[in-house]
């Protein structure tokens, strides 16, 4: 494809996702953070995230499925969802996690499983848009060399 | 047994070495990027009790000597299991070894008590999360231009930790002038003959008859 094109799509992708409030600020320092040295920063920080993310929606699951439900330690495990969704600028996700915190403290229960829902639906969407940019990035940055 | 001379140029390279406690991987592994990129030399701890291994200080014990790291700055997040940032805080500064160690400490809860207790207790900074570039950048500034300000001073706080792990008491000689009178009134002659020269001379405006 024509470099110029696959840069454009790149351009249009990025500013969407910010436009739409998926993506923030954060995220903005971890490209500015990614060089010669590390040029695959932004990557590995994401793939951290997925990875983490992946174990506290298990134990967040798990918790909830218990009973009595812990809703401190759901607070403390969502906590930490929150904290790095937050550290790589996933906006819409943070958001949800601050709407789950609110029904936690409030110990509600109900509350809690729908709201969790909305997060898992939130992490998904970003995952798949994350996915796709970064590989559309990908392909722009080798397509440079050619 | 290291020369004085040895401990005190050991310290002073241009590179500063901050150590990061943060049991996050993702802000372990930003927090590392936004060092490296600082130009700090950075040590990764994942929990307090790994950060106070790092620095050679047993959480029991106090002190093991000079086995540990020679950090110039603790980052430290707020919120971890087992030991908060906050306890980990409270452990460096009331040891002898590392209490002149700056520490700051970092939270995504912007809560206003908190940052009062983490200052009350000599934290250097609190600094509210995401952490940016530009806080990391003004924090080795201020870093770098209290070494200077302490070597022209004439602080020689290598020597002085050097010299209080050999006598084995955290001696209240060692707090600031304005501190001492009271205090140092109560040492006993014995500990102050086998104090160094400096802590002394503090002495000797409390102890005058």
């Amino acid at each position: 494809m024509n470099r110029n094109r696959l840069q454009h799509q790149v351009a249009c992708m990025r500013k969407s996702l910010f436009d739409q409030g998926y993506l923030d600020e954060p995220f903005i320092q971890l490209e500015e953070l990614q060089d010669d040295a590390n040029p695959n920063f932004v990557q590995e920080i994401v793939t951290l995230f997925y990875t983490d993310s992946a174990r506290l929606i298990q134990n967040i699951e798990h918790a909830l499925n218990s009973r009595p439900i812990d809703f401190n330690k759901l607070d403390d495990y969502m906590h930490q969802f929150k904290g790095s969704s937050s550290s790589i600028g996933a906006k819409k996700v943070t958001n949800e996690c601050t709407v789950f915190r609110e029904y936690c403290s409030a110990e509600n229960a109900e509350g809690c499983i729908r709201s969790f829902q909305q997060v898992k639906q939130e992490y998904a969407i970003l995952r798949r848009k994350l996915e796709v940019y970064l590989q559309m990035v990908g392909q722009a940055a080798v397509s440079q060399t050619a | 047994m290291e020369a004085a001379g040895e401990v005190l140029r050991s310290g002073s390279s241009q590179e500063l070495h901050v150590l990061a406690v943060d049991d996050s991987y993702v802000d372990r592994k930003v927090i590392e990027k936004l060092l490296k990129v600082s130009s700090c030399k950075v040590t990764a701890a994942e929990s307090g009790a790994r950060a106070l291994q790092f620095l050679g200080l047993d959480a029991e014990k106090g002190s093991l000597g000079f086995n540990g790291l020679k950090v110039n700055l603790i980052m430290t997040d707020y919120s971890m299991p087992e030991m908060t940032g906050y306890e980990l805080l409270k452990k460096i500064k009331r040891s002898s070894a590392f209490r002149e160690i700056p520490v700051v400490i970092m939270s995504s809860e912007n809560i206003l008590t908190r940052m009062d207790g983490c200052l009350e207790e000599g934290a250097e900074e609190f600094l509210v999360k995401p952490v940016k570039l530009s806080d990391v950048k003004r924090l080795m500034k201020d870093c770098i231009t209290r070494g200077e300000t302490e070597e022209k001073e004439g602080r020689r706080v290598d020597k002085m930790k050097l010299e209080e792990d050999n006598n084995h008491t955290s001696s209240p000689l060692l707090s600031s002038p304005s501190n001492a009178t009271p205090s140092g009134c109560d040492i006993a002659t014995s500990e102050l003959l086998s104090l160094p020269l400096q802590s002394l001379k503090r002495a000797k405006f409390c102890v005058g008859d």
